[in-house]
């Protein structure tokens, strides 16, 4: 018996998503009494692999196949799965986890519940809370299945880690023809830029800063605490900041440790992507903007006045 | 290029979020259903850009009872040729897909096209469920789609930047912001659209795997603290010492 956990890497590395999924698939094998296996495809190191160890994983399965495409690694994990008994897969709700975990589930005739932000409750069955309407609610899924798959949000439970390695398994086996090729990766922005879906802070501003060139203020507190930048549908709609940094409702949804919102005035679509930030901050000149019911800290001023302050303070700390 | 795209209901986006029946359903008095919003903006409208500039058609598809008539009418507004209503139970993933992909296997679509997720189940499920159980690949969470000849070019959202990919035909697609831009139909396409073919056909018997058996609402915020905008300096010492975010 064993829970299954898919892990993805980038630059070598396994990516923080993925090491979030791990922990809590290995409380999902403790709370059941069974092993913890993560499960990856590439040619990752067993350095970067073992480290699967300090979330709760027991063992590391890397099949090395190269670039490899959704269908064949949903082929590696339903077929590991059988393999190894489990009855529990696990992937994190993020872009890899959304292109693989829906055909593992199609393969094991499993339940799928996706962006899950709590540990599955097994008195009496098996229910399992997800986000839902865009983080405005929770349902509570009840899996009617043998098998099940779930995602967990991002971002959205306390990691516990130890200094355990995990056993690395090299693992050879075919995993049939890829039906897509890679012809190329495009990195996000210049260097130095932090990816906004993996940001634990986000400075984001919207309207209130009047025009494109008033943005380096918003990146220069950005950078000054090592956060990414994002902005509302508005701004990207208009063109004065690109469509990959929209929060909202029909952008990007996010979740991570501080939002700090500039000129945007919270519409229920920008909030529905932002809402599961833990902290929110809202400067705006309108002291009847939306966004300040929504927000933990609050400044009623003129962006133009107030950031320079708050970054010349934020340099100031470090 | 026949192109099949899958749209689902959504409650609009003001909508307020509230349960009945001791919080197991959620409260539609008063909310007004639309297209859900990535199946609408960005897949409907890729396919149509895709028929205009290659000929063919596209079919808009949804699982459900006669409620969604009203959202599968505006798709035919804004300029699907036709449509299918499945009428089968739209309670979890796992039949839908079942019921559109049984539907969908011997009728030779070239492209599947499904919007990212819905603003409603944020599932992200249904296309990559279609997906397998028809064998053909899936790009997820895509911003551009190009065909030339039987070979779609792809770009997706990943990790840390964008994968440009390579399928051969048929495939299934989920689209994201960047695919396309919103259309508005016009007072033609609302008529058009009266009477075009809305064909409905008897589900297959697909069977939920999983179920919703209650909802909750986050915590409320337990108010917001106001710092003086002479003084900003001070919320970068209360990130730092009292939230302990920075």
């Amino acid at each position: 018996m064993s829970v299954i956990v898919f892990v993805d890497d980038k630059n070598g590395a396994l990516v923080k998503s993925s090491l979030e999924a791990v922990n809590y698939a290995a409380n999902i094998a403790a709370a059941k009494g069974v092993e913890c296996i993560a499960v990856s495809c590439g040619n990752l190191s067993n350095d970067a692999l073992e480290i699967t160890g300090n979330y709760g994983a027991s063992k590391v399965i890397n099949n090395n196949t190269e670039n490899a495409d959704n269908s064949q690694i949903a082929t590696l994990i339903s077929n590991l799965v059988e393999t190894n008994s489990a009855s529990i897969v696990v992937f994190s709700h993020d872009f890899s986890g959304k292109a693989v975990a829906p055909r593992v589930a199609a393969k094991l005739n499993a339940a799928i519940v996706s962006g899950v932000v709590e540990l599955p409750n097994f008195e009496g069955g098996f229910t399992v809370k997800k986000s839902v309407f865009s983080g405005k609610a929770f349902a509570n899924y009840k899996v009617n299945s043998e098998k099940a798959v779930l995602s967990l949000l991002p971002n959205s439970l306390d990691v516990v880690t130890t200094d355990n390695k995990a056993e690395v398994i090299t693992d050879s086996s075919a995993i049939g023809t890829a039906k897509m090729t890679i012809k190329e990766f495009k990195k996000m922005g210049g260097e130095g830029k932090i990816d906004l879906n993996e940001a634990e802070l986000v400075v984001s501003a919207g309207r209130g800063l009047k025009g494109p060139e008033n943005w380096g203020m918003v990146e220069d507190l950005a950078s000054v605490i090592g956060a990414a930048t994002a902005c509302s549908r508005p701004v990207a709609d208009i063109g004065w900041r690109p469509h990959h940094e929209h929060v909202g409702q029909t952008g990007v949804a996010i979740s991570p440790n501080l939002y700090i919102a500039i000129g945007i005035s919270g519409a229920i679509q920008h909030l529905a992507g932002v809402n599961r930030s833990k902290v929110i901050v809202v400067v705006n000149k309108d002291p009847e903007a939306p966004f300040f019911k929504a927000a933990d800290y609050g400044i009623v001023g003129d962006a133009f006045e107030v950031v320079p302050k708050l970054v010349a303070a934020a340099k100031a700390l470090n | 290029m026949n192109i099949l795209v899958c749209i689902s209901k959504a409650p609009d986006t003001t909508s307020k979020i509230a349960f009945t029946d001791e919080d197991s359903k959620f409260n539609e008095a008063g909310v007004t259903f639309i297209v859900n919003p990535y199946d609408e903006w960005y897949a409907l409208v890729r396919g149509l850009e895709l028929k205009e500039q290659l000929g063919g058609s596209v079919t808009a598809i949804a699982v459900g009872g006669s409620e969604n008539d009203p959202i599968i009418r505006k798709a035919l507004a804004i300029g699907a040729d036709d449509a299918i209503r499945i009428s089968a139970p739209a309670e979890d993933a796992f039949a839908i897909a079942q019921e559109i992909s049984n539907y969908a296997s011997d009728k030779s679509y070239d492209l599947i096209l499904c919007g990212k997720e819905t603003i409603n189940y944020n599932g992200a499920q249904v296309p990559g469920l279609i997906a397998e159980f028809m064998d053909i690949a899936f790009a997820s969470q895509a911003t551009k789609l190009e065909i030339n000849g039987a070979i779609a070019t792809i770009e997706c959202d990943v990790q840390g930047g964008t994968e440009v990919l390579e399928a051969n035909l048929p495939m299934v697609l989920s689209a994201a912001k960047g695919m396309a831009e919103q259309r508005i139909p016009n007072m033609r396409g609302i008529m058009a659209a009266r009477t075009k073919k809305l064909e409905v056909i008897p589900g297959t018997g697909a069977a939920n795997n999983c179920e919703v058996v209650g909802y909750s609402l986050p915590a409320a915020k337990s108010g917001c603290k106001y710092v003086d905008p002479e003084n900003a300096e001070e919320l970068i010492n209360l990130l730092r010492n009292e939230a302990k975010a920075i």
